[in-house]
Formats: structure tokens, C-alpha cells, sequence
């Protein structure tokens, strides 16, 4: 304990706590870029599922196989078939570029999942009523659907942003500097692995816990309005 | 002219046909019933009409225009001429009662709120329901919902009207009030096409009833004829079983 407090002046510094706000601006960006854009896709991927034109049947049976593949494959892999991926077509691009691509390619399959069994739960006959007094599709989603499905998606969106902020720490694997990498180069530099890690997890918490909230609160406020 | 004229209509359901070979017309201010055993394709004749399940073949013509249902302009006038009332109220559960009532007419037509809004209350006044313009469905009893989904039809401003076994999913003192509702309409000279097992109310209500067995039509006519003078054996069963109680 003593050791640990010896050290605490010489961790503190400006320029380790640079190095971790910057560390933690990583993470912070890889898990919005993922969700921001795995929320937009997957949105897009779940409506575009459920259309039935004929013509679009190969799009659909495509965007299921890559939906349940990076289901499948673990983080890990997928960040480096990125990786690697990026290498061998010579694509000279940054580190976080390839951890951001990767993200993006896992949450879009999860979200899209998330937000295909939301707007399945809206019962078929609210389509239908919509059908028939001519809302287009989007009005349909706009209007009827989406505003039914959110409370269905939320509570598992929440859950998989939680888990995805987390998980974006295998982006160090590549030599992203993101919150686990700092961890372990502070641990690497000499100081106490209490004191690093613990840091680090003091500063997970600080992000994940806004989230948490965030999604409750998202969950009361959109529960529909009650006359009492 | 007929305001609905149907001819040989067909259609499936995974490839199951379920109409095979429908002809039937509805006139102007007509109020033609269909009636027939569960499984006969009463409802799926009315969907099919409103573009929600499209037909085989057949034609259906609709104030003189025959509609293409592979078109989506088509289908789009047709709905704008044609409401439809289904069995399970269908009302959007995140909407107010009102909103049920106005949102199509504001979003989708581009009409005034407020004029809407005063229409729509209107609506509501006359089937009994002033009080719950800011009630959710899921506060309402079936037979109130039943009634805002007619006030949502009729908001629609439609020419013709479908009834999809509107008093089936209710409890049986929640029926009359909504009969009452569509006495009212027939009165106004709405054009309807009913599909119902309310058999005194058809009688009363309808200038023509159709008996559709197996997806076919097994014999129409005027409801005294139709009820007492049945002329087909199958429409004689059928009469039979349900007059016996």
C-alpha cells in the first residue's frame, strides 16, 4: 500500500493524464463511431429485411449471410481479417481507421438484429392499418412502427453499447492506444498494475456509467405519455 | 355502374388458393353483405380488395377504373377512395384516439389539423366517443376501439366502406353499440361491403347478400329470398345450421 501511495505522485502527471484522456477519447470514439454508425446501418439492414420486392431478394439473402457471419466470428478475428485485410489490398491507413471499420462492421450486424426483432414485435395488423390509409414505408416507421418498437430495442441497445464499449479494448491488440493499451504501457513503464489498471477501470466506469443512465432514462422518458 | 364490380377474382395464400373465382358488384349506397361458413375467404376477399394480398387474376373494378394491383398509383387511389374497417381494430397503439383519427387525413392527405381536428370530432361525437379523444386504445374497451376505427375509416373520407367482421372480437354487450354506428352510415347512404356473422343484422341491414363457401360464391340475392328461399343445397345447409337456434 505503501508502495502504491509512493508512487501515486509520479502517475499523476500531466503528461500520463494526457496520455489516458487521450487513451480514453479513443475508446470513447471507437464505441460512437460503432454504435453511431452500427445503429444507422443496422436500422437500414433490418427495414431493408423486411421489404418483399422480388428484385431485392439477393440483397436481402446477402445482407442476412453477412449479418449472422460477423455475428459469429469474434471481435478479435474480425478486427484482424481487418487488419490484415487493409495490409493485403496495400490500403496505407491509420491503426484506429482499421479499429474503427471493424466496430462499425460488429455493431452494425448486432444493432441490426437488436432493431429486426423491435419492429418484429410491433404486431403485423399496425402495417397493415398504415398500408391502407397509404403511409408510405418511411411514414409507416416514422409514425407507427419505430415510435412502438423503441422500447422493445432499447434495453438490448443499451446492453450491447455497454458491452461494445468494453469490448472495444481489443482494439489494443492492433496498437490502437486506446484506455486498455494505456493500462498496460503505464504497467510496462514501471508503475504498480493496481495503479494502472485501476485507473483504467475507474475511467471505463466514468464512460459506461453516463451510458447506463442514459438508457434508462431514454427507457422512462420514452414509455408513452399518460394522462392521469 | 356499379361503385365495386369484381369478376373472377382469384387469389392465394403460399400458394394455397383461397378465392377461386369471385364475381360479385356492389352499387352505389348499396349495402351488399357477404356471409358464409369460417374459412370460406370472406376476409381475404376484403383484403385482397384493398391491395394488402394481391390477386391471381381477375378484375376488380372500382367507380369505372379497373385496378392494376401490381401499381402502386393504383392502389394508392384506390385506397384513398376505399377505407376499411378489420376485425382487431387495428388502431395504432402510440396514438391517441384522436391522433388515430387524424393522422392520416393531416400526414398523408396534407389537409388543415384544425379542420381535420374538428371533423374528426365530429366523428367521434357521433359514435359516442367525445369523452376519449386523449385515450390511449389500450384504455378503451373493444367496442370503443371498434368505434374509433370507423371514425378512422370515415375521417378518411371514403366513398365505400369494407366492415371486416367488425363485431367479431367483441363481447356480445359491446356489439350493439357498434351495429348502431354502421345503422347510422347505412342511413347516410355510405357504400358498404360487410362481411359478418351477425345474421339479424345483415338481414335487416343489407339490400344483397352473398354466401361464399370454399372461396366461391354459392349464391346471392335479397335477404328474404336468400334466408327462406334458399336455392342451392349448400346454401340451404348452411342457412339451415344457422337459423336452427
Amino acid at each position: 500500500m505503501g508502495h502504491l501511495l509512493a508512487q501515486l505522485p509520479s502517475f499523476f502527471t500531466y503528461y500520463n493524464a494526457l496520455f489516458l484522456v487521450s487513451a480514453l477519447a479513443s475508446t470513447f470514439a471507437l464505441t460512437a463511431i460503432g454504435c453511431g454508425v452500427g445503429l444507422i446501418l443496422g436500422f437500414v439492414i433490418a427495414v431493408l429485411r423486411r421489404t418483399q420486392a422480388r428484385a431485392a431478394a439477393p440483397l436481402r439473402l446477402s445482407l442476412i449471410v453477412l449479418v449472422e457471419l460477423f455475428r459469429r466470428i469474434p471481435f478479435l478475428v474480425t478486427l484482424l481479417l481487418v487488419f490484415y485485410g487493409a495490409q493485403v489490398a496495400g490500403l496505407n491507413v491509420s491503426l484506429f481507421a482499421i479499429a474503427s471499420t471493424s466496430v462499425c462492421l460488429i455493431a452494425t450486424a448486432y444493432i441490426s438484429e437488436i432493431v429486426r426483432a423491435g419492429l418484429d414485435s410491433v404486431h403485423p395488423n399496425q402495417w397493415d392499418s398504415a398500408a391502407v390509409s397509404n403511409f408510405t414505408l418511411l411514414q409507416t416507421l416514422r409514425l407507427v412502427v419505430v415510435p412502438q418498437a423503441w422500447l422493445v430495442m432499447l434495453p438490448p441497445a443499451f446492453a450491447f453499447f455497454l458491452l461494445f464499449l468494453k469490448d472495444s479494448a481489443l482494439a489494443s491488440q492492433i496498437g490502437v492506444v486506446e484506455l486498455t493499451y494505456a493500462g498496460k504501457v503505464l504497467n510496462n513503464r514501471g508503475f504498480s498494475p493496481v495503479l494502472s489498471f485501476g485507473t483504467i477501470l475507474v475511467l471505463y466506469f466514468a464512460l459506461s456509467y453516463p451510458l447506463m443512465r442514459l438508457g434508462q432514462r431514454m427507457e422512462v422518458s420514452l414509455a408513452r405519455p399518460r394522462h392521469h | 355502374m356499379p361503385a365495386l364490380a369484381i369478376t373472377d377474382l382469384r387469389a392465394s395464400y403460399a400458394s394455397r388458393p383461397v378465392l377461386k373465382g369471385i364475381t360479385l358488384s356492389v352499387g352505389t349506397a348499396e349495402i351488399v353483405s357477404v356471409i358464409g361458413p369460417s374459412g370460406s375467404g370472406k376476409s381475404t376477399l376484403l383484403r385482397v380488395l384493398v391491395g394488402l394480398l394481391r390477386p391471381d387474376s381477375g378484375e376488380v373494378v372500382v367507380e369505372g377504373r379497373r385496378i392494376d394491383y401490381a401499381s402502386k398509383r393504383d392502389i394508392h387511389v384506390l385506397r384513398n377512395r376505399c377505407a376499411i374497417v378489420f376485425q382487431q381494430y387495428n388502431l395504432f397503439q402510440n396514438m391517441t384516439v384522436l391522433d388515430n383519427v387524424t393522422i392520416a387525413p393531416v400526414k398523408i392527405k396534407g389537409r388543415k389539423r384544425q379542420e381535420v381536428e374538428e371533423e374528426a370530432q365530429a366523428l367521434l361525437r357521433k359514435v359516442g366517443l367525445a369523452d376519449k379523444l386523449r385515450a390511449y386504445p389500450d384504455e378503451l374497451s373493444g367496442g370503443q376501439q371498434q368505434r374509433v376505427a370507423i371514425a378512422r375509416a370515415l375521417a378518411l373520407r371514403p366513398e365505400f366502406l369494407l366492415l371486416d367482421e367488425v363485431t367479431s372480437a367483441l363481447d356480445p354487450e359491446l356489439v350493439n353499440d357498434v351495429l348502431d354506428t354502421i345503422r347510422l352510415l347505412a342511413a347516410d347512404g355510405m357504400t358498404m361491403l360487410i362481411v359478418s356473422h351477425e345474421m339479424s343484422f345483415v338481414r335487416e341491414l343489407s339490400t344483397k347478400i352473398v354466401l361464399m363457401a370454399d372461396g366461391l360464391v354459392v349464391e346471392e340475392g335479397a335477404p328474404a329470398d336468400l334466408f327462406e328461399r334458399p336455392q342451392t343445397a349448400r346454401a340451404q345447409e348452411f342457412i339451415g345450421k344457422i337459423l336452427r337456434h
